[in-house]
């Protein structure tokens, strides 16, 4: 279950894992947050960081532009 | 272009102390590096095949110990040379048959990358599946325990979880544990590594036959 499909849907946990990124977070945070294991956690950060959907500083994460605009779109 | 080459099999294992073998693969769950579990313990475990009887009892055994691994911080990823297609299909029958839903992700090694890389395949018993493996991996990706299994048997759920007990017990408490252990039961006090040592054991007020052979309660 990746987090982004091939035609650029976000599942369910990724929408979740988008949304605790609404301010900036470190994983461990994302993980206590949305109750997801941390390893699927990393994962998933991997291909929405890869995606572009949020960016990446000293391991703190925070939503781009582009990945609120994609989980207003699919809400 | 067919080269005629066969691919050259690795019949190496890991070694029990030393970083487990780094991967990343394709799972049911997307894409996992053995990186993403740091932090956490790790139960990496193959099977031989999807659809198959005794890896559809061992798949339910391990969903019904999730809970119990998961208190103990422990996280379960499974391997076997079919593809994440066929990984989903089963999951899926074992749900409708069985009334299991399996929580952990599987390993699809169709090119048998992580299997070579673990040992997992013993070409006595088949060249094309994996054995019955279990791997302890500590949340410093430390290779901590090993077992192998044959074809033909299922695991034993409660000595997986003995043995993460015992694990977790000998890092805590910095002790070890002897034949048959289970939580509650009095461990071994590592012996004495010198003769003055070996004199206080004897006055240390521990459940001790000699200076080498000392237990204590937790």
């Amino acid at each position: 279950m990746p987090c982004i499909d091939a035609s650029g849907q976000v599942s369910e946990s990724g929408k979740k894992i988008l949304a605790a990124m609404a301010n900036p977070v470190t994983l461990e945070e994302v993980a206590q947050q949305t109750g997801l294991p941390l390893y699927q956690v990393r994962s998933a950060a991997r291909e929405i960081l890869q995606a572009k959907l949020v960016e990446e500083k000293n391991g703190v994460y925070t939503v781009t532009a582009a990945g609120r605009s994609l989980l207003e779109a699919q809400s | 272009m067919d080269t005629g080459a066969q691919e050259k099999p690795n019949y190496g294992m890991p070694r029990l102390g030393l970083p487990a073998p780094a991967f990343e693969a394709e799972t049911t769950h997307g894409t996992i590096r053995l990186e993403d579990f740091k932090g956490s313990w790790l139960i990496l475990f193959s099977h031989p095949a999807d659809f198959t009887p005794v890896c559809t009892t061992e798949f339910v055994a391990f969903a019904e110990i999730a809970p119990e691994l998961k208190k103990r911080n422990v996280q379960l990823l499974g391997l076997s040379i079919d593809s994440t297609f066929s990984h989903i299909a089963w999951v899926r029958n074992i749900e409708q048959n069985f009334g299991v839903k399996i929580p952990f992700p599987i390993i699809a090694d169709l090119n048998k990358q992580v299997a070579n890389l673990y040992g997992m395949i013993m070409p006595g018993e088949s060249k094309t599946e994996t054995s019955r493996c279990v791997f302890v991996i500590d949340p410093n990706s430390i290779l901590r325990a090993m077992i192998y299994y044959p074809l033909t048997t299922g695991r034993n759920m409660q000595e997986i979880l003995r043995l993460i007990d015992a694990l977790q017990t000998t890092d805590k408490h910095g002790v070890a544990t002897p034949a048959n252990w289970r939580p509650g039961d009095k461990v071994i006090v590592p012996p004495p590594k010198t003769t003055e040592a070996a004199e206080e054991r004897m006055k240390a007020g521990y459940e001790t036959k000699d200076w080498y052979f000392s237990k204590k309660a937790l």
